[in-house]
């Protein structure tokens, strides 16, 4: 049987330079969760098929359980945890909480990065814009609906 | 106090706010089960049979313990041997000797994925590299899925010593022989024969239903931590703590109060996660190593042997008066159960006709073991596929008679009054109230536009449970109140029960605060299922504050010294009679809240409900969709859900539920199934082919809440979460026809079935 | 996971010596998208990720008019389909590329792992068939282009050989009157794998078809370049009839089989449906109706 490494990865997470030692065979999102104690992103497959562990790596949306740990050698990441400023919430935050667009609140994380990516690459997306960039974050709670809502108020209330 | 037909004017009840648990949800900071933050924790994994039916000769588990960094093993024979009995599940039951098997088997594995033997290891890597040095040898045994092939007297039977549990009156199902076929059960009422000879046209249909997941996005988890002294602590995402204090307690063979469950926040249940799956496992693993033992299922693990519903074979036949009148309905149902008996074709046969009111009725059940993971609850578990096949049905018998398919339903609606299967009477219902507003809603009248377009109705119902809660609560001297509870919060409901304690007591939501605890720090508790937490939280919830009003008025009698009867509480504002100098005398709940250590102590009171006046409740769905007749590919182009939530405490969780509900229906209508291969492998244990619906394969999904108080809650609650899974299936089904004129007898209604309706039939 | 190690490369050689000294259980990573789950089911023995993400020739895209469009293998997908000459010219690129799984696994995916993973169900193969493209490899024997056309041999299977890894693709530019589409046939509206895809390009003179290529997925072992469809078309008017011979054909030349996916009759029908929507779509962006 081969052998793993231990390594040590330094990463900038959520604003802040973050050193840490991993296996190499480590995922991004197992570093995430189990080393860095960072357990917002969450594990729903481990195959890229349901979002829950979407974070954003160098500007771009990904999923974490599909990121080995050992990649993020210098890598910029944002997670849910970095998602507000300070006390204040993100709209898409505010959002979700007013639009009740969490019941049981697994998927909440990886919705919010991903809609939050999704606001920046286009300010005010269509309805079917949204589902669309969507479809890779399940829910089984909510029937999508008020998520989507949630997702086009605060994209008003960012444009204005 | 119960709640009258006229709602009355609320102030708290009726409003959106945002719920407590919100804060920490969106900002990452709420702890579900496996994020549970422990120090020197060993994680588990599991090792699973690799077929459909086995019998296990040896396991070999000495390479595994020599792997560096592995610390224990664990298999069937670290746990006692279990008596026979039943443990309440809330949904359903567990005989304690099958459930020990199904949580890691002994003699037998039953399912491709049945678990084996368990790892625990330094990290998630090593554990899983142990599991590949863990050797068991198996003699592989003929297998059966499919639940009417596992009927027959031929069929490989799965456990030897069963026979069938027959309670049907006159039916002649064997009783001693060994089978699949775990019950026969039988509601009847009325004269059946009779009714069809009065029947001017009659259907028969048979129909089958997949088997489906709850598909909750959060893997089942567990960890557990013994102390030196014997006492085990468990961290889980369950339905109910104190369940799972129960089983694992049976399981472990020690006393339930040596036992703490800590609830952690659920990732979706839907009736999956009431049974122990990982938890005693982790336990053994805990006290063989004196570390805690973490362990959570990866999804292949999920979907091959966690509990989905039943695969279903069922036939309708039904009678009827050329004006509407159903005179006679026969159902049979066969229910898959998976390796162990228990599918939920009791509760499908109480709610098959439930919407209607029918004189004679025959509804047969049987219950069929299965090379299949054993079936839990799963969102009014048994209802979607009987009340499928009767709604269907109807639509055929609306066609022929000429009849508008709300127009047949009315004239047969079920009422108070009146009885239903069982011959039990009906309180009031909201079966009328909710068809009426199906036909009056302005989607059932809009135009449809469009080829290959077209439009399908059903009905819902759901019995709903009560149980058994408990809740303590404290007046805080800064006027809040604190809510201590037992059931966990799945789908909103700490805030709709917080809701209901500030509107008995005239505070704000924000003055009440919701907390879980552990099951050593509240009274027992039955498990968040059966749409019933609502229900009988919030009759708790109620009955608390009322005993709080109680006691804070008498404390305000005390200190203006007048007599009782003279101190009246309303609206959060306690008043007494005018004092010497003529004023009157009144104090804010948060005046004497700040008064209350020195005048006598803080007022803490607890309280527990038993109560079963939880109301029925009803649903009815309209569905527009468009098939693609070239790919059988349909396109969800409308849906409206209507459905009587007694009184919506907050309304956006009370349609987020039926939101949900709904979806979770559309899989099943669409696209979800399993795939079995020759052997009876699962092959499509992931969720890029277990489909479930994505956000670009629903419209918005509209709502409309029909308030028909239950006469049994303060507040006129009931259940919602459940009834709104059962329309879709059956709406879409007739929508189909509508569209293309082509009737499906099987579902999911896939592309792939809808082709092969559609083209030609190719020679083999 | 099984026990796999890390590293990182920053060179075309460099990337080259790592993966000739790992053998062959060495494999390159680039958005990782399909082999970091092969590794985590343990369905091939990996021991090594070499990372060619920090090769600045396997990242980025540009084009040229009259030269064609370059692509770095390890290119993020998200960047391809929101690249504007991308957008312009080659919207067959643009339509399979926007479907591979979702968003976050565009975040990483690459049209060369797409290609290197061979999967017959490939939704970005047949896109770059239609659309002539060319794979530029590197490895232990120096360089070599292969046409994509050629580029898979069976399921998982390719010409590469051990050590060997894509560095670019590259695309003609599109001829002036032409245009592509791309499409799969799946059972919800996202994140499954193709039962069936097709991608055409088309160009035409007036109503006379100058240039075409059909090409088909999932539903052979390896995506098809179905030439007798093409030929059905090439030379003559574009009618009714034509479309219709040249979806024949890439039915013909479909052999399918079933699975959980699809059946084989279900597959066979759908070439021929999405064959026929390709033409016609990619004919009416020729004609700047799209």
């Amino acid at each position: 049987m081969t052998t793993d490494e231990r390594i040590v990865v330094t990463s900038t997470i959520n604003g802040e330079e973050r050193q840490w030692l991993s296996s190499s065979r480590d995922s991004l999102l197992e570093a995430l969760r189990e080393r860095l104690g960072l357990t917002g992103a969450k594990e729903g497959c481990n195959n890229g098929n349901c979002g829950a562990c979407s974070v954003i790596m160098n500007g771009r949306l990904v999923n974490s359980c599909l990121v080995m740990a050992a990649e993020c050698e210098g890598a910029e990441i944002t997670t849910i945890e970095g998602m507000a400023q300070g006390e204040e919430l993100h709209p898409l935050q505010t959002a979700f909480l007013e639009e009740a667009a969490l019941q049981c609140g697994i998927c909440t994380p990886g919705f919010l990065i991903s809609s939050k990516a999704l606001l920046e690459w286009k300010p005010d997306p269509s309805e079917e814009e949204i589902r669309f960039w969507l479809a890779g974050n399940l829910c089984r709670c909510t029937g999508y609906d008020k998520i989507i809502r949630a997702v086009e108020k605060a994209a008003e209330e960012m444009r204005s | 106090m119960v709640a009258t037909p006229e709602k009355p004017e609320y102030k708290v009840i009726g409003t959106r706010p945002v719920r407590p648990d919100g804060m920490d949800k969106v900002t990452g900071r709420a702890e579900f089960g496996a994020d549970v933050k422990l120090e020197n924790v060993l994680y588990g994994a599991v090792l699973r049979s690799p077929h459909a039916h086995a019998r296990i000769k040896r396991i070999d588990t000495s390479k595994a313990e020599a792997l560096p960094g592995v610390k224990a093993i664990a298999t069937h024979d670290d746990f006692p041997k279990q008596e026979t009995g039943s443990l309440d599940l809330g949904e359903g039951s567990a005989n304690p000797v099958w459930l020990v098997e199904n949580v890691l088997a002994g003699a037998k594995t039953l399912y491709h994925g049945h678990a084996v033997a368990a790892v625990a290891a330094i990290d998630q890597h090593i554990a899983e590299d142990a599991l590949a040095l863990i050797e068991v040898e198996y003699e592989v045994l003929p297998h059966v899925i499919d639940v009417r092939e596992a009927m027959l007297p031929n069929a490989p039977v799965i456990l030897d010593d069963l026979r069938t549990n027959v309670r049907a009156k006159g039916a002649d199902t064997p009783k001693d022989v060994p089978t699949n076929i775990a019950l026969h059960m039988r509601i009847e009422k009325g004269d059946i024969a009779q009714g069809f000879e009065e029947a001017d046209v009659i259907v028969e249909r048979e129909y089958t239903t997949s088997q489906a997941h709850q598909g909750y996005i959060e893997p089942q988890n567990g960890t557990a931590f013994w102390s030196r002294d014997g006492h085990l602590t468990i961290w889980c995402s369950t339905q109910g703590t104190f369940s799972i204090r129960n089983q694992c307690a049976t399981l472990l063979g020690i006393p339930e109060s040596r036992i703490k469950v800590v609830p952690m926040e659920i990732g979706g249940g839907f009736g999956g996660k009431l049974t122990v799956y990982l938890e005693p496992i982790a336990a053994v693993l805990s006290k063989k190593t004196n570390r805690p033992v973490k362990m959570w299922m990866p999804r292949a693990d999920i979907i091959r042997a966690t509990g989905p519903t039943s695969a279903t074979h069922n036939r309708v036949k039904i009678g009827v008066k050329r004006d509407g009148t159903i005179t006679a309905a026969e159902v049979n149902l066969a229910y898959a159960a998976g390796a162990f008996p228990g599918s939920p074709v009791g509760a499908g046969a109480q709610c098959a006709l439930a919407p209607y009111d029918i004189a004679n009725q025959r509804i047969d059940g049987f219950d069929v073991v299965t090379n299949t993971p054993k079936t839990q609850a799963y969102r009014a578990p048994g209802a979607p596929a009987s009340e499928h096949a009767v709604e269907a049905t109807l639509d055929e018998i609306a066609e022929q008679l000429n009849m508008d398919p709300m127009d047949l339903r009315l004239k047969n609606a079920a009422k108070e009054g009146g009885t239903n299967s069982a011959g039990q009477p009906w309180p009031r219902i909201g079966a009328e109230a909710v068809m009426q507003a199906v036909k009056n809603h302005p989607h059932y009248t809009s135009e449809l536009h469009g080829d290959d377009t077209g439009r399908g109705v059903a009905l819902g119902f759901w019995f709903n449970g009560g149980m058994e809660s408990s809740s303590s609560a404290t007046v805080n001297s800064d006027g809040t109140v604190s809510l201590i509870l037992g059931s966990m919060d799945i789908g909103g409901s700490r805030a709709s029960l917080a809701m209901q304690l500030a509107e008995t007591l005239g505070l704000t939501m924000d003055d009440v605060n919701p907390h879980f605890v552990d099951t050593d720090s509240v009274g027992w508790n039955a498990v968040t299922a059966g749409s019933r937490t609502t229900f009988a939280g919030g009759w708790v919830a109620y009955d608390l504050g009322e005993e709080i009003k109680k006691q804070v008025t008498a404390r305000a009698a005390r200190m203006w010294d007048v007599e009782l009867d003279q101190v009246t509480y309303e609206d959060g504002k306690i008043t007494g009679p005018d004092d010497a100098e003529g004023k009157p005398r009144s104090m804010t709940f948060k005046e004497i809240a700040k008064q209350l250590q020195r005048t006598g102590g803080l007022i803490a009171v607890s309280a527990t409900s038993r109560r079963n006046t939880q109301g029925a409740a009803y649903a009815g769905h309209i569905v527009d969709l468009k098939v693609d007749r070239e790919t059988g590919k349909v396109a969800i182009l409308r849906y409206t859900a209507i459905q009587d939530v007694g009184t919506a405490i907050h309304p956006s969780y009370v349609e987020g539920q039926i939101q949900g509900g709904a979806a979770q229906g559309v899989g099943m209508a669409l696209n979800e199934e399993y795939y079995y291969d020759a052997e009876g492998h699962v092959v499509n244990a992931s969720l890029l082919d277990y489909r479930m619906p994505v956000a670009n394969d629903l419209p918005m999904i509209e709502t409309e809440l029909v308030e028909v108080p239950n006469p049994g809650h303060p507040f006129g609650v009931r259940g919602v979460g459940e009834v709104p899974i059962v329309p879709p299936m059956p709406a879409i089904r007739n929508a189909i026809y509508d569209a293309i004129g082509v009737r499906l007898y099987a579902t999911p209604m896939s592309p792939r079935r809808i082709l092969e309706e559609t083209l030609p039939r190719e020679d083999a | 996971m099984q026990a796999v190690k890390y590293a990182r490369a920053t060179s075309v050689d460099e990337a080259v010596q790592m993966l000739r000294d790992g053998g062959d259980v060495a494999r390159v990573l680039a958005g990782g998208t399909d082999v970091i789950v092969l590794a985590r089911e343990r369905r091939r023995d990996i021991d090594l990720f070499v990372d060619v993400k920090h090769i600045p020739d396997l990242i980025g895209v540009s084009f040229t008019a009259g030269q064609g469009l370059s692509i770095g293998a390890a290119t993020p997908l998200y960047d391809v389909y929101n690249h504007a000459d991308v957008k312009a010219h080659y919207a067959a690129l643009v339509e399979a590329s926007h479907v591979i799984g979702g968003t976050a696994i565009q975040g990483r995916a690459s049209l060369g792992g797409n290609l290197a993973n061979s999967s017959p169900a490939a939704d970005g193969i047949p896109a770059m068939i239609a659309l002539g493209g060319v794979a530029h490899l590197a490895g232990p024997n120096g360089k070599r282009d292969v046409s994509i056309a050629e580029f898979c041999t069976a399921p998982g299977r390719n010409v590469l050989e051990t050590g060997e890894f894509i560095v670019s693709l590259s695309f003609p530019d599109p001829a002036a009157n032409s245009g592509s589409a791309w499409e799969r046939f799946i059972p919800r509206n996202e994140m499954d794998i193709a039962v069936a895809n097709a991608g055409v390009y088309i160009a035409l003179d007036g109503d006379t078809v100058t240039d075409a290529r059909i090409s088909i997925g999932a539903v052979a072992p390896t995506p098809l370049n179905v030439t007798a469809a093409a030929d059905a078309l090439i030379g003559k008017p574009l009618t009714d009839d034509t479309i219709e011979a040249a979806a024949a054909a890439a039915r013909d030349a479909a052999r399918p089989i079933s699975d959980m996916r699809g059946s084989e009759q279900q597959r066979k029908h759908l070439t021929g449906v999405l064959v026929t929507r390709m033409i016609r779509k990619a004919v009416a962006r020729a004609r700047g109706e799209e």
